[in-house]
């Protein structure tokens, strides 16, 4: 632990403004992921990672539970099959029934090409739309995006960060906590924000 | 995405050329949209602007004129316009085949290339929906074909194949260009990062939507991404089958037949694969992508490609097996007409661009060739058109009757449209070569073997300078 306190420490954000989380800076997946593990263990909750790509393992390293994106698409594929359902036999069977080619106006296999796609029409929008929701996206103005640092994260840069509103933070301690998982930098990003 | 060991443990070659670090992969892909761009893409571009500048006046003259200005008459009702359309939706099946079904097979090699390839399925869509649309005739009732309640209270017929159509493409078109825009948000982030002025972080920073490479929104995004593969594997089938559908449910032979949705996405692959290649090769040379784009994605391609040719091949020869096996004296008459036929022509093109030239990559070295490559793609595109135009006007051009009996010419105005289409195409995709990145980099950077988190830097790097890239 002797060279914890070499570890550099900028702050930014505007002026007067008060802190919203500590970022702590990595080169490789590796000593990110082993970083995500301390704050884990040491009990925080409102922690991110912020890695260029989906890291293999990282789920687990931060605690986190299984995305629940999976029951948002199957309402929606129930929703789009119904639909397909309700538009064919209002219009065909009941509003307007017509017969062609001898067909009978309550087809079932005749329902089968629509049905399917309004389903998958249905399910991809659930995926789409519920993955924004549930990541809160699009949100242009985070308090993460004060640090200039931050911008590799889209490039070959691993982050931590801590918020302030988690409930373990203390400004000492958090910081003694980041250093130990040696990045090669910390941030503590101020905002007006909450 | 990251879902399994690094490349080496597993036994197969490197992705990319070795070394290549995630800066790499960032400078390499996000340079292009940021230099100004290459000579080779104005002169790509300025002729790609002016055939869609021909379609314009050409769709024009179509709707001022009326669908006289086409060469279809009676009995060649449909020709040239439809061809189009399949043709056009065919190719726009391999993108979402690379980027869903290989995706769903863990083929990583995949991320090279599915970015431009999903970029071209929706280019490929867009120029299909344009020809059913002004096929019409009467174009200001193109909103017909929706289910739009209307003061005249009527419904569209849902037992119709050609309605099945309206929803199984535009289905395609949007899920496609979801998981497209889905894809892109990470990359997006990485431009509006590297932005050195606003307005390029204004306009990256508004479309990426805030992404901020959390692995709480990365958890929601793989399980968005893996959801939408697996919805899309079977849509891009039943989109062709019911393209398909729209033949083989009539009862007209050379039409009627159950081999068609199969036969049908084969071809859709097919030729999907081969307009890859064409692009793929083109914006490797002109934008040097050799790093990230190498000679085993090309050879894969080409393995790809010989499967799905060959799978043609035997839909041929099956549909000419089941015309003589069905004892029906017309259906063995069309297929007889069509090689033999005033068509023989337009059929032979399509048998020895389809069927013969895939089988040179049999052998390793024609595989592994560029320039060959380039000319087979090309052959390809060219073959799976003849194939559109071989079903569709040979099964009709000789009714039951000697007395309706014609020979589709087309006119001026067919041909200006159809060049006015790939202009189209060409034009959108310059643009997005020029202002997306056009190679997956989150994608790509997950599967260098620096991405697994149990990775030994050093180690590594000494085992890349003992195994230099090799293309196989």
């Amino acid at each position: 632990m002797a060279d914890v306190h070499n570890i550099p420490l900028t702050r930014v954000g505007p002026e007067g403004a008060s802190p919203a989380l500590v970022l702590a800076e990595y080169d490789t997946p590796a000593a990110c992921m082993h970083a995500a593990e301390k704050v884990r263990d040491a009990g925080y909750t409102h922690f991110d990672v912020h890695t260029p790509f989906p890291v293999h393992g990282m789920d687990k390293a931060m605690g986190l539970k299984d995305s629940r994106l999976g029951w948002i698409v199957a309402t929606m594929a129930v929703l789009g099959f119904s639909t397909a359902v309700g538009l064919i036999t209002w219009a065909n069977v009941i509003s307007y029934p017509f017969v062609v080619g001898g067909k009978p106006p309550f087809s079932i296999p005749s329902y089968a090409p629509v049905c399917f796609e309004l389903t998958v029409l249905f399910s991809a929008f659930g995926a789409v739309f519920g993955m924004l929701g549930l990541n809160k996206l699009p949100r242009h103005n985070h308090p993460i995006f004060e640090s200039d640092r931050f911008r590799a994260v889209t490039d070959d840069k691993f982050f931590v960060s801590v918020e302030c509103a988690d409930p373990k933070y203390d400004e000492t301690l958090t910081r003694t906590l980041l250093e130990s998982t040696k990045p090669n930098h910390i941030e503590i990003v101020e905002d007006n924000e909450p | 995405m990251s879902n399994d060991g690094p490349i080496q443990d597993i036994g197969e070659k490197h992705l990319v050329v070795p070394g290549t670090t995630f800066r790499k992969i960032t400078e390499a892909v996000s340079r292009v949209t940021e230099n100004p761009a290459p000579r080779g893409w104005w002169i790509m571009f300025l002729a790609a602007v002016s055939f869609t500048g021909v379609l314009g006046l050409a769709i024009g003259y179509l709707f001022f004129r009326g669908v006289g200005v086409w060469g279809n008459n009676s009995p060649v009702g449909w020709a040239w316009d439809i061809t189009n359309f399949v043709w056009w939706v065919g190719i726009g099946h391999a993108g979402t085949l690379i980027s869903a079904v290989l995706f769903l097979f863990r083929q990583k090699w995949r991320t090279s290339i599915n970015r431009f390839a999903e970029a071209m399925t929706i280019f490929a869509v867009i120029c299909a929906l344009l020809f059913p649309g002004i096929h019409v005739g009467r174009v200001w009732h193109a909103y017909y074909m929706f289910p739009i309640p209307n003061s005249m209270s009527i419904w569209p017929n849902f037992k119709s194949p050609l309605l099945w159509d309206v929803f199984a493409v535009g289905t395609y078109f949007t899920v496609s260009t979801l998981f497209w825009f889905v894809g892109l948000i990470p990359d997006l982030a990485t431009l509006r990062d590297r932005s050195v002025n606003s307005v390029r972080r204004m306009v990256y920073g508004f479309l990426s939507l805030g992404w901020r490479s959390s692995n709480r929104h990365w958890q929601n995004y793989e399980r968005a991404y893996m959801i939408l593969a697996a919805l899309s594997t079977p849509l891009v089938l039943s989109v062709h089958s019911v393209v398909s559908f729209d033949f083989a449910t009539s009862v007209e032979p050379g039409w009627h037949t159950t081999i068609f949705p199969p036969y049908f996405v084969a071809g859709a692959i097919f030729s999907g694969f081969a307009m890859v290649m064409t692009l793929m090769l083109v914006a490797r040379v002109v934008f040097k992508m050799n790093d990230l784009v190498t000679m085993t994605h090309i050879e894969l391609m080409n393995k790809i490609i010989l499967a799905t040719g060959t799978i043609v091949g035997y839909a041929y020869a099956m549909e000419f097996f089941i015309a003589w096996y069905s004892g029906n004296e017309y259906e063995r008459y069309v297929f007889l007409n069509r090689a033999f036929g005033p068509y023989a022509w337009a059929y032979w093109t399509m048998i020895s661009c389809n069927v013969i030239s895939p089988q040179l990559y049999w052998f390793k070295r024609l595989r592994t060739n560029i320039p060959l490559s380039f000319v087979i793609s090309i052959f390809v595109n060219i073959g799976m058109w003849f194939e559109r135009f071989v079903i569709i006007v040979t099964s009709l051009h000789r009714d039951f009757i000697p007395s309706s009996w014609g020979y589709f010419h087309p006119t001026p105005t067919d041909i200006a449209i159809y060049m006015g289409s790939l202009g189209l195409f060409f034009t959108l995709f310059l643009l997005f070569i020029r202002w997306v990145p056009m190679i997956a980099m989150a994608e790509l950077k997950s599967v260098l073997p620096e991405a697994s988190a149990h990775h030994h830097a050093h180690e590594d790097h000494d085992h890349h300078h003992a195994q230099p890239a090799k293309a196989e």
